[in-house]
């Protein structure tokens, strides 16, 4: 580890200070200051739309800020574009790299500036060797030579890091990296992260886990409403003096979850399989109870929600809604007979971002609002303000397109489109994934509600403390199986851990 | 775009000036699509009555009116199956093939020949199913599948009838098709393709399965978790399109008193500049029946304009191809503009606040 000095006696490598920028009359940054040193992982926190990812895409060169200084090594430092930045030495890895699918690992990483032989032919081999170095550097396994495609999610952030360590890049933003990651997966990262540390690069980490934040970074600054509100050494804070800092007031309870009162079974679900993703998956949801599936990313459970809403088909196995059975593959007919499910990705699945939140609101109900077959806007108009309204929904217009809302924003679209269908059985994937903890506690309280209403919610979530707070069972999956069922009482962070991860029977 | 990873990720799937339905009320002088498009048909009428000889008179109305009723026909089931973002190219050669079951059955069936139209709108709407099902059934391009009708059923024609025609048809059928509506030179065949049209207008504005297509256009996948089926929706929407070229073939047949392998021959060309030009968005997810239909008259007054002042068919083929890249490159250009204007007044609000 570097020499973690109490007091920094390094001069910082990056520096940003009385930092702003406006977009139009909004003001998304002010007075915004930050200090990167060399050999520490800052963390960088806010609730969405604190301006963090306006932060990010000026130290990105993508956009200019308005007024402020920044400096590197002490020197003034002015990003006209991206390429600017590179040539700074500052690397920035998204949540979702977007890599060319097609091409190699090794050709992902050095698009643009292949080395060539002779009559500028591409040096295949050179090349491969030169990525094959980069990723022992990072301590990771990557065939250089294989095509981007079908790398999962971690290996496209590790292919997207090698090609910053290409650039000899020695500042590193990573913008909410761990979102779609395992835990084994954020651990891979994190010890990556860790050694870019050893050599002296600076890290920016962004992030809603506080877990993570503490687990890796050594100084934090909070960003709120787009200004400044402190920065320091994590040592020195806790979780809540931190979440605080975020939304300048108490958040009196992060899991509100109620006793619950069981009623009849509504979602049962047996001995459903799917060749090659999951196996004799078999549960039931009662009313009024919340069911959390845990498990590792990959082990199966988006896949299983998609199956038993059928969005998907299935092999073998079957569904029944309080009691009746459901034709397998028809999302419709599973609409009509009660069920509603979240999906994962807001942005491909939950949501028509080119269509405005009236139109998104009502997608479900469509045939519902009709009168003789006909639509005529008010009453979908009507039905989307209700929801809206109820789920407060922040919006300037409900004609507004919902691609133009904030991701919490966009999140309770969602839901008030399915609560709008009175769902009896509700499947919520990821139900707070990338939404600020103001809007988390909201979803987290409204789930509870629901529950407390007599719906059966079967959960799906990959943050452990969401999991245990808010079920009131959990069952774990592990490699397309249901391998462990934990009730409220047994259910902490290693027995669920343990089971995700294989060792449920030992355990 | 994506070459450079430092690049920020735009906002994935956001564009923002594609919103379907309402667009009133925008970027002032640019004005809406729609709009513009009646503006240039107001123009385009304008121009042709003082410029062209004879053109702003009844029986050059009611020529143009005969020759709109294929194309506006067409015009309709293709706007909601570009919606959806699909195509369907072989729509003038299932007029061809329809209108050649019609000579072949009405020469050698002995079927009366009410009987003999109904049959014919149904064969093309089993044309349309195969389309369908090589579309959905099998999820191929649709592109692809209705270039290879458009060769298929164009080919099947010339097998139906070879190069002969049939003309044969009873003289009052012929001459109800043309035959204006009593006291006016509106054609009576005008009054069922604007009943048509209002019916594919209210099930594309007006009723879930519309909302559903304009969902599918934008994101199918989204579509799909919202309960929509899509699979289901698109295959009919190719057997409708079939069935509009059943109807739009009899029409053909009997207008000319002519079933011939060749005829509509090139048609799909003017049915995709049309809607297209009417605002219909070729990408999918935007545009609205109203501006198609204006679209339909622009072309048509253009194209009737131009045959007036003898200007001869490849030049009028040359027209339609320039409309059709126009009216796929300025709704970007005009987006592009409107972008660059938006920045500029935000620079200009930044600056002097």
């Amino acid at each position: 580890m570097s020499p973690d000095t109490g007091e920094s006696t390094s001069s910082p490598l990056l520096v940003l200070d009385d930092i702003a920028k406006s977009f139009g009359a909004v003001a998304a940054l002010r007075g915004v200051r930050l200090a990167l040193h060399s050999g520490e992982a800052h963390a960088l926190v806010g609730e969405n739309g604190a301006g963090k990812s306006t932060l990010v895409k000026i130290l990105a060169g993508a956009h200019a800020p308005d007024s402020g200084r920044m400096t590197l090594d002490g020197k003034p430092l002015l990003l006209r574009g991206p390429a600017d930045a590179r040539a700074a030495g500052i690397a920035v890895i998204y949540q979702e790299p977007t890599l060319f699918p097609d091409l190699s690992v090794a050709e992902n990483i050095f698009m643009g500036r292949q080395p060539l032989r002779s009559l500028r032919r591409v040096d295949t081999r050179a090349m491969n060797r030169a990525a094959e170095q980069l990723f022992a550097r990072l301590g990771v396994r990557i065939d250089p030579a294989r095509p981007a495609r079908g790398l999962s999610i971690a290996d496209q952030q590790l292919v997207e890091i090698a090609k910053a360590l290409s650039f000899d890049a020695r500042v590193l933003v990573m913008d909410e990296p761990t979102a779609a990651l395992s835990g084994v997966e954020v651990d891979r990262l994190f010890g990556v992260a860790r050694s870019l540390c050893e050599r002296g690069a600076a890290v920016l980490f962004i992030s809603h886990r506080f877990d993570e934040v503490f687990a890796l970074c050594q100084r934090l600054t909070v960003l709120r409403d787009g200004a400044w509100v402190s920065s320091g050494r994590t040592a020195d804070l806790s979780v809540d003096e931190v979440v605080r800092r975020m939304v300048g007031r108490d958040v009196d309870s992060l899991f509100p979850k109620q006793e619950a009162v069981l009623r009849d079974t509504l979602l049962e679900v047996r001995g459903l399989t799917r060749a090659g993703v999951f196996s004799d998956v078999t549960f039931s949801v009662r009313g009024g109870e919340i069911v959390a599936l845990a498990g590792l990313v990959g082990a199966g459970r988006s896949e299983v929600a998609r199956a038993v809403f059928g969005v998907d088909r299935y092999d073998a196995g079957e569904v029944l809604v309080a009691g009746r059975a459901l034709p397998p593959g028809n999302p419709g007919r599973a609409i009509a007979a009660g069920l509603a499910l979240v999906p994962e990705d807001r942005r491909q699945q939950g949501l028509v971002m080119e269509l405005s939140v009236e139109r998104n609101a009502t997608l479900a109900r469509r045939a519902a609002l009709a009168r003789l077959g006909l639509l005529f806007g008010g009453a979908e108009r009507a039905e989307a303000r209700r929801w809206t309204r109820r789920l407060r929904v922040k919006t300037s217009r409900l004609t507004a397109a919902v691609g133009t809302l904030s991701g919490g924003n966009q999140q309770k679209v969602v839901l008030a489109k399915w609560l709008a269908t009175h769902p009896r059985v509700l499947i919520i994937d990821e139900p707070t994934r990338g939404i600020d903890v103001g809007t988390k506690s909201e979803v987290h309280r409204l789930l509870s509600e629901l529950a407390g209403e007599g719906m059966a919610i079967l959960m799906i979530s990959s943050e452990l403390p969401e999991v245990l707070g808010m079920a009131d069972r959990v069952l774990v999956m592990h490699e397309g199986r249901l391998v462990r069922e934990l009730s409220r009482d047994e259910a902490d962070e290693t027995s669920v851990m343990l089971a995700a991860t294989g060792q449920g029977a030992i355990a | 775009m994506a070459h450079d990873s430092l690049t920020p990720a735009p906002p994935a799937g956001v564009r923002p000036e594609r919103e379907p339905g309402r667009r009133a009320g925008l970027g002032g002088a640019l004005g809406s699509w729609d709009a513009a498009i009646v503006a240039g048909l107001v123009v385009a009428g304008l121009v042709a009555a003082v410029a062209v000889p004879n053109f702003a008179t009844g029986r050059n109305a009611q020529f143009l009116l005969l020759d709109l009723v294929p194309l506006a026909l067409l015009a309709l089931p293709m706007t909601l199956i570009v919606v959806t973002g699909e195509i369907d190219l072989s729509v003038a050669s299932m007029v061809g093939l329809c209108s050649t079951l019609m000579g072949q059955l009405w020469l050698s069936s002995g079927l009366s020949l009410e009987l003999i139209c109904v049959l014919v709108v149904l064969l093309g709407a089993l044309l349309g199913a195969v389309n369908g099902v090589f579309v959905t059934g099998f999820g191929l391009p649709s592109l692809a599948v209705t270039i290879g009708t458009l060769a298929l059923y164009r080919g099947l024609s010339f097998v139906v009838l070879g190069d002969q025609a049939v003309a044969d048809f009873p003289a009052d059928w012929t001459a109800a098709v043309v035959r204006p509506i009593p006291g006016t030179s509106i054609p009576v065949m005008v009054v069922p393709v604007v009943l048509l049209a209002l019916v594919f207008g209210v099930v594309l504005h007006a009723t879930a399965v519309g909302r559903a297509l304009y969902a599918m256009g934008n994101n199918g996948e989204a579509a799909t978790f919202a309960g929509v089926s899509v699979a289901r929706t698109k295959f009919w929407l190719f057997v409708a399109s079939g069935a509009v070229c059943g109807l739009a073939g009899l029409f053909w047949t009997l207008r000319y008193a002519s079933a011939r392998g060749d005829n509509a021959t090139g048609l799909e060309l003017t049915v995709v500049t049309a809607v297209l030009l009417g605002g219909v968005s070729i990408f999918g997810g935007r545009g609205r029946l109203l501006g198609v239909v204006a679209g339909v008259l622009l072309l048509g007054v253009v194209r009737n304009a131009l045959q007036l002042d003898d200007v001869d068919a490849n030049a009028l083929t040359i027209v339609t191809g320039t409309l059709l890249i126009a009216s796929v490159v300025l709704p970007n250009a005009v987006g592009d503009v409107r972008a660059r204007l938006h920045r500029r007044r935000q620079r200009a609000q930044v600056t002097a606040p």
